[in-house]
């Protein structure tokens, strides 16, 4: 697709006038915000906001040395690692299933759909009354197998707890996808397969899974940014973060520590880590997108 | 279907019904806990047929209970905040973006390289990574619990206006020549011509922007602190905090329900358009 027009209006003022309303609220609520963090990360303000002082890159040397954060970056990468592969397994499968039905497709589609509706606050809700220790029905029911679920005491329960609300939002978006990936495959490669004589297991594993890489690769950078970024809803309403810190990833630390402990610096030096994060995961997406468009 | 194979497409069938039973038990349960009494809940396990006080909760939902632990404001309201925000936000972002990628992709202006990249760098910048010195901005503008303060600072899209470049770099040069012969200006090229077309992008759009601005909850979180600003989502929160057994759990799942459905329906509704809006824009 061409990148330019061939022809082209030319004012002095006009493009400035219509660019105005995105420029300014970006200038103001982006760029002047994102500016000030970084400038906060590198200071440290007394604790009755009086004074500030540069103290360099103390602030990330703090956070270096300081075990909770070191351990709430490894409380998100196993979030992620299981929001992701839990996400994107159960999601490949139904989509593979739906892809094979001929009555009903349109229907189970959306029946699994509309969970992405659904605010991640609100789907943490949900999952937190099916699960609550005293009144919720599938705890309940764990409790009757032997099995004393508390996730307000057990980190790994409580952890379970939103590994499992996430996944159940996230898994509408990778059905769609892969749906779509999967219907994009030639059928007459399948059919060539199936007259060789491979079984339908041997075709999954050998021609749809490779084709559908692409897709799986976008879903998989996706999902991860899911998981970092967009799920402090379900965190806030269903855990809080805890039992102790054993569920706050670092979206939620940075909203805890900046308005909760009100260490403006530390939350800062959080921010900015948080920003490297974004960046390389946006340089990954779109080099995927790259890809899959040559693809 | 490339052969037959009567026992996997049964198998297929399952493992789909498996699947949309497990997505949808939490809104069963919710809905049953919705129309039972707090004590009926209380009596663990609660019963999951449906019981006969779903009128009561809805109404002691929507207008708000006195007596109840916890925040019981009344949701009406809240849906009120949500809706209204939802849309500033929706038709907030088509509007500017819209705008922005004419001005990017039908002038030739000094800084243009500039201004798009700058646009492409609010992609890095989520919410999420800037809370505290957005916070401060916003309270510095004096925008705390207000509509503006709870849309503006959302309303840039990245997304929206490189959706929309896309679209524009698809519609043939010569319209616009003939537009311009016609002795129509930009504006007048924008309006009679590109808007029409644009109708699709903009419905796609509308559904993924409507429920973005819909279930947004660290941003309001963080600038509404008083109730009658609150939107629904932040309500039920609040309505949680008292502790798993000073909450009135039917209330709650009526108020999740209620917050629920907008969204939910915007998305059933518009199929078409909501998967074209997620495919497209991540393209």
């Amino acid at each position: 697709m061409a990148q330019e027009k061939r022809v082209s209006y030319r004012s002095r003022w006009l493009p400035w006038l219509l660019l105005a309303p995105q420029g300014l609220v970006i200038a103001v609520f982006f760029f002047w915000p994102a500016g000030q963090a970084l400038m906060q990360a590198l200071q440290r303000q007394d604790a009755f906001g009086l004074g500030t002082e540069w103290v360099g890159l103390e602030n990330f040397q703090a956070l270096w040395n300081d075990p909770s954060y070191l351990a709430s970056f490894r409380t998100t990468a196993l979030f992620s690692v299981l929001v992701a592969t839990f996400g994107l397994g159960l999601a490949l499968l139904l989509a593979v299933m739906a892809n094979r039905v001929l009555r009903g497709a349109t229907v189970y589609k959306t029946l699994l759909i509309w969970p992405y509706a659904v605010a991640p606050a609100i789907a943490g809700v949900l999952w937190l009354f099916l699960f609550a220790p005293a009144v919720g029905v599938v705890a309940h029911q764990l409790q009757a197998w032997g099995l004393p679920w508390n996730h307000l005491l057990r980190g790994d329960h409580a952890m379970a707890l939103v590994v499992m609300a996430a996944v159940w939002k996230q898994i509408s978006y990778n059905f769609l996808f892969f749906l779509a990936g999967l219907q994009s495959i030639p059928k007459s490669l399948i059919e060539a397969a199936a007259i060789d004589g491979a079984g339908p297991w041997k075709r999954f594993w050998t021609i749809t899974f490779p084709l559908l890489s692409p897709t799986s690769f976008f879903l998989l950078v996706i999902n991860i940014v899911y998981a970092f970024f967009d799920t402090f809803g379900i965190i806030d309403a269903a855990t809080q973060g805890g039992p102790g810190q054993e569920t706050a990833v670092l979206v939620y630390k940075v909203y805890y520590d900046g308005f909760k402990a009100l260490d403006l610096g530390g939350s800062a030096a959080q921010s900015v880590v948080l920003m490297t994060v974004v960046i390389v995961l946006t340089v990954l997406q779109f080099r995927f997108v790259e890809r899959r468009v040559n693809y | 279907m490339v052969e037959r194979r009567p026992a996997l497409t049964v198998l297929s069938h399952v493992v789909l019904m498996l699947g949309v039973l497990v997505v949808a038990f939490p809104l069963y349960v919710a809905f049953v806990a919705s129309t039972q009494t707090s004590h009926e809940i209380q009596q663990a396990p609660m019963s999951l047929l449906p019981g006969s006080h779903a009128l009561v909760n809805y109404r002691d939902a929507l207008l708000g209970s006195a007596g109840s632990a916890g925040s019981n404001a009344p949701v009406a309201r809240m849906m009120w905040v949500s809706l209204v925000s939802a849309l500033i936000i929706a038709l907030g972002k088509i509007a500017i973006s819209l705008l922005s990628a004419f001005a990017i992709v039908y002038f030739r202006f000094p800084g243009r390289g500039l201004v798009f990249w700058s646009i492409f760098v609010t992609l890095m910048l989520p919410v999420e990574v800037r809370i505290g010195p957005t916070y401060q901005v916003v309270a510095d503008l004096k925008m705390l619990n207000s509509y503006a303060g709870l849309t503006v600072p959302l309303i840039a899209s990245a997304t929206a206006t490189f959706l929309f470049r896309q679209f524009f770099l698809t519609v043939p040069d010569e319209l616009m020549e003939a537009a311009r012969i016609d002795g129509a200006g930009p504006l007048r090229f924008l309006r009679d011509h590109l808007l029409p077309l644009s109708k699709t992008s903009m419905a796609a759009l509308f559904v993924i922007q409507f429920i973005y601005g819909w279930n947004q909850y660290l941003w309001p979180l963080l600038v509404t602190t008083e109730e009658p600003m609150y939107p629904v989502v932040i309500g039920i929160k609040r309505m949680i905090a008292g502790g798993e057994a000073a909450v009135d759990w039917n209330i709650v799942m009526a108020t999740a329900l209620l917050a629920m459905i907008p969204p939910a329906l915007v998305v059933v509704l518009m199929q078409r358009w909501f998967v074209k809006g997620l495919v497209d824009s991540e393209k």
